[in-house]
Parts: structure tokens; sequence; C-alpha cells
């Protein structure tokens, strides 16, 4: 009977997306619910909960170390971002040249450096750009005759340090994905063009920029995400939560600061809603601005 | 037609020196692996090719040394093993029951799977944390393979895949009367094969790379995964360089094989979300 009733057609498609359900309901809406619940009280590991309804938020408001965080990861995101879309987007483009030499070697190398881990990767840029005068950024910068510079001592060199990494890390990645978004364009439009008269530039910004939208829109989604959950790279490069100033704390580092570190669930779980309505208003913004819902279906 | 060796020769120069920016990290770190730990600690690390300080010893220690680094090593490839295996299987089958079937709430289930995607993972790291700490995971390896075993991603990848897939063959193992998931098992699984590369590539990555939820969940050294133990090494009172520079090395090199050999799958994986089908 019970056989009979899993096996029938009408059950069998909740059978195979069970798994999903159970783990969108554990480890999703209950991880969720429950941190917004913890946001409105005062809570630590082992200890009896309170509730203080709006307390956390109002001294997140005025909290400047907070404030401070949220700075340091929407500086980075909108750096990133920068950064991270136009110039591989630049170099797919080129490298997708009819008489390009050595095409697949090139679009290989650049794509190693995400094979890395961001300890490994943090670990090297933390020593690139050591404050030594022997070190590598700072040798290179000898031979222009500047004196050694403490990279991680400072919140513009800070910056230099945290952004090279992303943009060493991601260039190659990015460029792939607009490399798969050229291939959907086809031959014929730049053909047609060309015997329009239509000079490269032309070309660029009026066939390959409007058709490469959707890869766009793509890679900003997760730019925009990964930019503004950034923690790991900055705990790396300073090797720990710790950074003098704060000029490397981001909102995840404060969360994990709070909560972690210092037991204070309650908080960081408000810290956390936070982070999640500033990801999901810039997103769904940005994705309403594209048209992307128009689009669905 | 001199005017395109022209630009072949510029363009060629110009991703030359971009190549060789972005090499030149892996052979500093490949360099300082041959130079005693003190000589980073006084100079920093740098692109000085000197032979009368390089040698083997970094190496030897790795291999011979008194330490975890192995334990780490054998961790992360269990639990990347691990890790792949399950989520694979658990992914293919969530897209299954979502590519053959109509059935109720389906798409609000979908639009679940896209929402998780779009959701930063790392709000969820207290909630999380204290669910496991209550459930008493702690410290284990469930704690941190349960959480992704229904990867968004993967499921999303596998159900495009799928939709290539002709209902031909679902509809003529219904007529050789083989049940519902006899036909998922027995005819599915073997077309969806060549989508299973892509994507044990991609989620090994991820897993061999994990580092922020592992670290909060393990506290047991012996249990370790290699980008938490090398991460040890580095503490406020002194920096163990002799044996970071050259396990990081290390560790690359294995994924660094896997890229050279299944080249394609890598770049299939990496850029399966962004191609809409």
């Amino acid at each position: 009977m019970i056989k009979k009733f899993l096996y029938s057609q009408k059950v069998a498609p909740y059978v195979f997306v069970l798994p999903f359900i159970a783990v969108f309901i554990f480890f999703w809406v209950y991880p969720l619910g429950s941190s917004f619940g913890m946001s409105f009280q005062k809570i630590q590991l082992g200890q009896e909960a309170s509730w203080i309804g709006f307390s956390n938020y109002e001294k997140l408001m005025g909290d400047g170390v907070f404030l401070k965080a949220v700075t340091n990861s929407a500086v980075y995101m909108v750096l990133t971002l920068v950064v991270l879309i136009p110039f591989p987007m630049l170099f797919a483009v080129l490298i997708n040249y009819k008489f390009m030499w050595g095409r697949d070697f090139f679009k290989s190398s650049f794509f190693f450096p995400a094979l890395t881990s961001v300890v490994v990767a943090g670990t090297i840029f933390r020593l690139m750009f050591g404050e030594m005068e022997g070190s590598l950024i700072n040798s290179v910068l000898g031979w222009f005759g500047i004196g050694p510079v403490k990279f991680l001592k400072g919140q513009v060199t800070g910056f230099v340090a945290l952004v090279s990494l992303a943009t060493w890390r991601w260039t190659g990645v990015n460029m792939l994905y607009f490399l798969a978004g050229l291939k959907n364009i086809p031959d014929e439009y730049y053909e047609a063009a060309a015997i329009d008269g239509a000079s490269s530039l032309q070309k660029f910004t009026r066939i390959t920029m409007p058709l490469l939208k959707p890869t766009t829109i793509y890679v900003l989604t997760i730019s925009i995400y990964a930019g503004l959950a950034m923690f790991i790279e900055s705990m790396m490069l300073w090797n720990g939560n710790n950074s003098p100033k704060n000029i490397g704390l981001t909102i995840v580092g404060y969360l994990y600061r709070q909560g972690i570190e210092k037991n204070n669930l309650g908080y960081a779980a408000a810290v956390g809603i936070v982070l999640l309505v500033i990801t999901m208003i810039i997103n769904l913004t940005q994705l309403a601005f594209s048209g992307m819902f128009k689009k669905e279906e | 037609m001199s005017r395109d060796i022209f630009i072949k020769i510029i363009l060629f120069v110009f991703f030359s020196i971009l190549c060789a920016l972005i090499l030149i990290p892996f052979y500093a770190v490949t360099i300082a692996s041959f130079k005693p730990g003190e000589d980073l600690i006084r100079y920093g690390l740098n692109l000085s090719f000197d032979l009368s300080v390089m040698n083997f010893d970094n190496f030897n220690y790795l291999f011979t040394g008194n330490h975890a680094y192995f334990t780490w090593f054998f961790n992360s490839l269990l639990l990347t093993i691990v890790q792949v295996v399950l989520t694979l299987l658990v992914s293919a089958t969530v897209a299954y029951g979502f590519s053959a079937y109509e059935f109720k709430g389906k798409n609000f289930l979908f639009m679940c799977v896209l929402l998780i995607m779009m959701v930063p993972f790392e709000i969820l790291l207290l909630p999380l944390y204290t669910l496991t700490h209550n459930i008493g995971l702690m410290n284990s390896y469930s704690a941190i393979v349960l959480p992704g075993i229904a990867s968004a991603a993967t499921i999303f990848f596998f159900r495009q895949y799928l939709r290539g897939v002709p209902k031909e063959i679902v509809a003529a193992g219904r007529v050789d009367g083989a049940s519902e998931y006899g036909i998922y098992m027995r005819l599915i699984l073997p077309v969806m094969k060549p989508s299973f590369a892509a994507m044990a590539i991609l989620n090994g990555m991820n897993s061999w790379n994990n580092f922020l939820w592992p670290f909060m969940v393990l506290s047991d050294s012996g249990k370790y995964t290699l980008p938490i133990g090398l991460k040890t090494l580095l503490t406020p009172y002194g920096n163990n360089y002799d044996l970071l520079i050259v396990g990081s090395f290390f560790s690359i090199i294995p994924i660094f094989i896997l890229f050279v050999a299944f080249q394609k799958y890598f770049i299939d994986g990496m850029t399966a979300g962004a191609v809409k089908g």
C-alpha cells in the first residue's frame, strides 16, 4: 500500500525534490527566521535570552564601528565593480579577436588565480604587500624612487591591497563569463555592420555591449553579493579580524566579531539582517532597472 | 593584411604583459618555497632568484617533519570527495524532479532555489552556528556537509542540462513498466554523466578551498582541513613561514593538475550560471 503510494506518478516528484525542501527549511528558512528573531533579543550562547524590541537596531544606527564596516564594504563593492566589469569585458573582446595568438594559453593562465583558496591567495598578497623594503610591491616602487610604503597600515593603501587581491583572483573568471556571452552573438551582426561601414568602436558600443547585457547583469549580481559579503580576504590580509583603526573591517567581519568573538548573538544577528536588506535592495533595484523582471516568462 | 599582423603583435604583447602580471604571485610563492623562512620575515615575498640561499629544506620538512600538514591534506581530500559525491547525487535527483514532472508548488519551490542563490550565506553563519551547537554537531564533518547538500547552483545547472534530454526516454521507460525511480536510476542518470564532470569540478574546487564555515565548526586540530590548518600557522606570536609557504605551494598543485587535465570542465562549471538556457 505505502509502496504503491510512493511509486505513483503524483507522489514521485515530491520524493525527488524532498531533499531540497528539507535543506531549505532546516538550513535556510529556520536559520533566517531565528536570525530575525535573535535580532530582537539579547542573547548569548548557553544563556537565557530576553526580548528587547528594536534596541539592537537602534544601537546599530549609532554604532560608529558598524558604520565604518558598512562604508568599507560598500566602497570595496563599488571598487570591485569598477575594476572587475569593464576590464574583463574589454579583455574578452580583445582575446576573441580572430587573429589572436595563444588565445587558449592566455585564457587558462588568466584563470589560474581562481584555483587558489582565499587563505593561500591572501597569504601571498599579505607578504607581497609587506612593509619591508624588500617585499615585492615595495621593491618595485623602489625602482621609481618611492620609499617603502606601509600598505596595510593606511586606509587607501590597505584598500589597494584588498582590491588588487580581488582583481587578481577574479579578472580571469569574469573574462570567461563575457567570453561565454560573446559566443552567443552571431557573426552576421558584425558582418552586416562592416558592410554599413561601422568602425570597431561603433561595433563594440552598438552590438557587443547591448548583446552582452544578460552576462553583465549576471556578473553584476554576483559581484554585488561577493563585494558586500567579503570577509576572509580582509581576515587574511590583516591576519585576523582586527585591522588598525578598523580600516579593513567589513560587515561580515563585524558580524563575526560581535557574534563569535564577543558572543553577542542578538546584536550580530541584527548586523546580518541589515546586510540581507542592503544586498536585497541593491540587487532588486539593479535587476528592476535592467528590465530583468519583464523578461522572465 | 599588414594591418592585421600589426594588431596581432600589439594584442600579443598586451596579453603577454597581463599574463606576466597575473603569474608573478605564483612565481614568487614558488621560489619562496625554496628559501628559508627567516628570509621571508626579513625581506618579504619577492622575486629575487638567489641560488645561494635556495634549497630543498622546506620540502624536506614538509614531507618528513613533525607537523599535521598531511593530516589536514587528507582531511580536505576526504571531505571534498564525500561532499562532491553527496551534493551531486542529491542535487541531480532534485533537478530531475523539477525537470521531469509537473506538480503543485513546483514554481514556488523553484523560486526558492533561485532565491537561495541571492541570499549571502554569511548571514546564516550565526543561526547555523547556534543550531549546530544545539543539536550537538559541533566539530563534526556532518555540520559542514549537510547544509550544502542540495546546492542551488548545481540544481540549476542540472535542470538546464535535463531540458536537453528527450522526454521519450521517460515515456519509453514507462511503457517498459519501469517504476518512476527505476527510470531515473537506470535511464536518466547514465544520460546525465557528461554534466557531472563540470559540477564535480565546481563543487570540488569550492569544497577544497572552503574556509569560513569549517573554521567556525571544527575545533579539534586533528579534524582541520587544509585552509584552516594553513591559517593556524599564522599566529600573533610568530608565523611558521617554513611550513606555510611550502604548504600553500603544495596545496595548489592537486587543483592545478586537475585543471590542466580537465580544463574544459572547469570552464563549463564556472561559467554554467552565466549563460541562460
